[in-house]
């Protein structure tokens, strides 16, 4: 799983800033069937969490009726200079994350 | 079911389905108040598969009034809820965009719950010309 982050790296104390990411996954409804007929497993990405300086800012829990590839626009309040974390978790259990640094002026 | 085949006119189509009916059934019988939540969808959806989506609701997002989740439910795709959104003081604006699929034309509802305990709500009514696939006939 790969994901692509656009968000400011730079910002003033106190700016709400937006994040955007793109998650690279298939989002498996569990409706689908494959060549022989058979229902493909569902995987779908189940919690995304944003950390900022190790605080959870923001959280989803998505389902099948969020398109492949998610996509998600947020906001948050740049307050301290440091690191975002991203992480997700998909129904095979697979995770991963990613980390953004910003600097707060 | 097409629309075309229900022989109704679109304004009967989308009255049929019972908004508040799905937001008590979130809420645990709590109707839900109309207004500060906005819900933008495209009228029309060639495609159900990947449906933009905005999702705004107007707080000033402090310690003693945030949004504390918006929730996006639908009464035609298999499962209910479709995302739910968690955010506090920290999110800074309550705004949310994203990409839906959608299992036919229906009335989506966007939920916001509030810090004081009251339930927002708004609609957006989306023809979908094809499904997102459910099963393998789609």
């Amino acid at each position: 799983m790969t994901a692509r982050i656009q968000m400011q790296k730079e910002a003033k104390r106190g700016e709400v800033i937006r994040i955007r990411i793109l998650i690279q996954h298939p989002m498996e409804t569990g409706f689908r069937l494959d060549t022989d007929m058979k229902k493909v497993a569902k995987n779908v990405i189940r919690s995304f969490v944003c950390r900022y300086n190790g605080a959870e800012v923001f959280r989803a829990e998505l389902s099948p009726g969020i398109a492949a590839n998610p996509y998600l626009q947020f906001a948050t309040v740049a307050d301290a200079s440091g690191e975002f974390e991203f992480s997700w978790v998909d129904d095979t259990g697979a995770r991963d994350a990613v980390r953004e640094s910003i600097q707060v002026a | 079911m097409p629309l075309a085949a229900r022989a109704q006119s679109r304004e009967e189509f989308f009255a049929s389905f019972d908004s508040d009916a799905l937001v008590k059934s979130v809420t645990g019988g709590v109707a839900a108040k109309r207004g500060r939540v906005k819900l933008e969808l495209p009228l029309l959806a060639d495609n159900g598969n990947s449906v933009p989506m905005k999702v705004e609701v107007e707080s000033p997002m402090s310690a003693a009034d945030h949004v504390k989740t918006i929730r996006l439910l639908s009464e035609r795709n298999p499962e209910r809820d479709m995302a739910v959104f968690h955010l506090g003081p920290r999110t800074g604006t309550a705004e949310i965009v994203s990409r839906v699929r959608l299992a036919g034309s229906q009335r989506v509802v966007a939920l916001a719950e509030l810090s004081d305990g009251t339930y927002w709500m708004d609609t957006a009514d989306v023809v979908v010309t094809l499904s997102a696939c459910i099963d393998g006939t789609g």
